[in-house]
């Protein structure tokens, strides 16, 4: 199998440190989120991940668990998260995109389906927030046959003994939350979060990404200093239930924010 | 099926969960990263203590002095008269401190949560029965207490917020998604997500990560226990079946799991059926759900094509659950429990008949399995009986039934 376009995004160049920004798909429509994903890669986007709206978002802050019901007043369905990705690929094929939810619209579906699905319309990862390593065997056995890389969490709470292990199972990348939280959370310690992803590269033999609790060029420079990736989503998601009535702000802004954090990223790593 | 209930016949009371909390495919710990770690030190905690015997002779000593354990089996004369079969006896959990079962869990949960050192105690209520139950324990061995509840339970059950009030619990209102229990669930969670250091989660029904499930079924199986007892002192023999009525299930998990390789004691719970089954305005996932992963854990759910959770009806607000316990979830799968469904009109007629005839007023929920007993009792022969978990008291109604009615109180 050719390289995925997740190892290749980090292969590219390894001076640049990979920005990976969260919409939830749907909100407010899938139209919307198709136009924002084109709107993302604009302004530097490298890796999109795209959530799968979900009634219960355990795991969410306000802000996502409100897209989450925006999405899911039009019936958003995990099929129709999948031909969005479809329809992104008819004009990107560089993009990696990442499909971020909860285990249940997965688990209805089927985990066949769902994978095969996905690999055709050109979805390269997939995190389910819910599931961990644990019960996780035949779903990554079966996105694995069809070449999807399973991505995992770490969490500030996770020991070492459990790093190890999880960095065994995942492909892709580590997604390391930086927080004890929902996302959308802000008591960001960025020191503390340097000297885990530190701790955790040294059992990882895949790039590390940092989430949860950064919202603006600077955090997200500052996070890149050590990470190799900045995944960042209620700071996003907040434009888009600001201007989700009005399309040309919403595009501007959302350029905007993610471009501001591109540079300030460039900027650090440069100097 | 068949091969199922062969391969785990003669030890289903000791062998489930397995070590992970599976029961079958049901079970199991699906949560974020972050819970993993508080959630597996629960798990040693509980591995540990549940086989130690300091630990338990005190849950017993709280259970018979701050509870009032053992509460009767009931031989409800009349009302085994006027249904012509069955004799009906009720469990009567309702005369227990705080007015339900769920003082069995929270004091069990409560010495665990002192045992591991933590003092911030969060919770979610539905009716408002475990908040209440929570803010009590929280209030005897004074810890904090936090209880998350939907904003639309807590219009419908202000008696209970005023008491956990008094109780030194702070209430907060939910209003995310539908703001009934499901979301006071999610938002629990978010908050221990936030707050593992010092907290502990008093999950109030048999579900969630493992090892919830377990766990609140073996601080609730002292129901079992003692039915099992009286019923071989008042009738020399093991009732013909249990039953009770099925939200999370926690009541029933408790009555039911003494009797499990009991094969000759039909076990059966009562979902609530709303306005019947056929309207899809019911919270009886067993009955007409399918399998899926919600809270934590794989079980019946009640989701629509695309697996989003959809709101459930139910008159009772205790039962007003999308959800189930795993270990009903397997128990139905293969055959050992029997899980039906009682309208809200039937159970609101069974209330009625349960406090004329035998000057019991039962909680809404409890109602369920008794209406269930009552339709079946009349084609039994005089000489079965039927023990009824009566797992509340219906005091917290009285808005309920008196608005039913038109009344205003």
């Amino acid at each position: 199998m050719s390289q995925s376009r997740i190892a290749a995004s980090f292969a590219k160049d390894s001076n640049r440190k990979l920005l990976v920004p969260y919409i939830t798909a749907g909100d407010p429509n899938l139209d919307t989120t198709l136009d924002l994903m084109h709107t993302l890669v604009k302004a530097g986007a490298d890796v999109i991940e795209l959530g799968i709206p979900f009634s219960d978002p355990m795991a969410d802050g306000p802000v996502i668990q409100a897209a989450c019901e925006r999405a899911l007043k039009n019936n958003v369905t995990l099929v129709q998260v999948i031909e969005t990705v479809k329809r992104f690929r008819e004009t990107n094929n560089e993009t990696a995109v990442v499909l971020m939810g909860y285990m249940n619209p997965v688990e209805i579906l089927g985990y066949k389906k769902f994978a095969g699905l996905a690999s055709e319309a050109g979805v390269d990862g997939v995190l389910t927030v819910d599931l961990p390593p644990e019960e996780a065997d035949e779903l990554v056995a079966e996105l694995d046959a069809v070449g999807l890389d399973s991505i995992f969490l770490l969490s500030p709470t996770t020991p070492d003994s459990r790093v190890k292990h999880v960095c065994e199972k995942a492909s892709g990348y580590i997604y390391y939350v930086s927080l004890k939280g929902v996302t959308g959370a802000a008591n960001l310690d960025t020191a503390e979060v340097a000297s885990k992803v530190e701790h955790i590269k040294s059992f990882a033999n895949i790039p590390v990404a940092v989430g949860f609790g950064i919202r603006d060029a600077e955090s997200a420079a500052a996070i890149s200093v050590t990470a190799d990736a900045i995944v960042v989503g209620s700071v996003l998601v907040s434009l888009v239930a600001d201007h989700g009535d009005n399309p040309d702000q919403l595009h501007q802004s959302m350029f905007d924010t993610v471009n501001a954090m591109r540079l300030a990223m460039d900027e650090t790593g440069a100097a | 099926m068949n091969t199922a209930v062969e391969s785990v016949e003669g030890n289903l009371s000791q062998q489930y969960p397995d070590s992970r909390g599976h029961f079958g495919i049901y079970g199991g710990s699906f949560i974020a990263e972050t819970l993993m770690d508080p959630v597996s030190e629960l798990q040693e905690a509980y591995a540990r203590y549940r086989l130690d015997n300091e630990f338990i002779a005190e849950f017993e000593w709280e259970l018979k002095n701050f509870v009032g354990r053992p509460n009767p089996l009931y031989h409800a004369r009349r009302m085994s008269e006027e249904l012509g079969g069955a004799q009906i006896w009720l469990k009567r959990e309702d005369l227990n401190h705080t007015g339900a079962h769920k003082i069995n869990n929270t004091v069990g949960q409560a010495l665990l949560a002192r045992r591991m050192g933590k003092k911030r105690i969060i919770a979610e209520t539905g009716a408002g029965q475990h908040g209440v139950a929570t803010a009590t324990v929280c209030a005897r061995w004074g810890m904090e207490c936090i209880v998350y509840m939907g904003e639309e339970d807590i219009v419908r059950q202000a008696p209970n917020v005023f008491r956990m009030k008094l109780l030194g619990a702070k209430v907060v209102p939910v209003t995310s998604g539908s703001r009934t229990l499901k979301d006071a669930l999610n938002e629990a969670m978010r908050d221990w997500v936030g707050n593992v250091d010092d907290t502990f989660y008093i999950i109030g029904t048999a579900a969630g990560p493992h090892p919830y499930p377990a766990m609140v079924r073996d601080f609730n199986s002292v129901i079992g226990k003692e039915i099992k007892e009286q019923s071989l002192e008042h009738t020399g023999r093991l009732p013909d079946a249990v039953i009770a009525c099925v939200g999370g299930g926690s009541n029933a998990i408790g009555a039911f799991h003494p009797f499990l390789d009991d094969k000759e004691v039909e076990l059966i719970g009562v979902e609530a059926g709303g306005d019947g089954l056929e309207t899809g305005r019911h919270a009886a996932p067993l009955s007409a759900g399918k399998p899926g992963v919600l809270h934590g854990n794989r079980t019946y759910l009640m989701e629509d094509e695309a697996g989003q959770i959809i709101e459930t009806h139910s008159v009772s607000a205790g039962l007003d659950y999308p959800g189930v316990g795993p270990e009903h979830s397997w128990l139905k799968d293969i055959g050992r429990a029997k899980y039906v469904a009682a309208t809200d009109a039937e159970a609101l007629d069974a209330t009625h008949k349960l406090c004329r005839i035998e000057g019991i007023i039962p909680a809404l929920e409890s109602a369920h399995a008794l209406a269930y007993a009552m339709n079946i009792a009349p084609s039994l022969g005089t000489d079965k009986n039927i023990v009824v978990n009566l797992s509340g008291r219906g005091d917290k109604d009285i808005n309920t039934l008196a608005d039913i009615e038109g009344i205003t109180l």
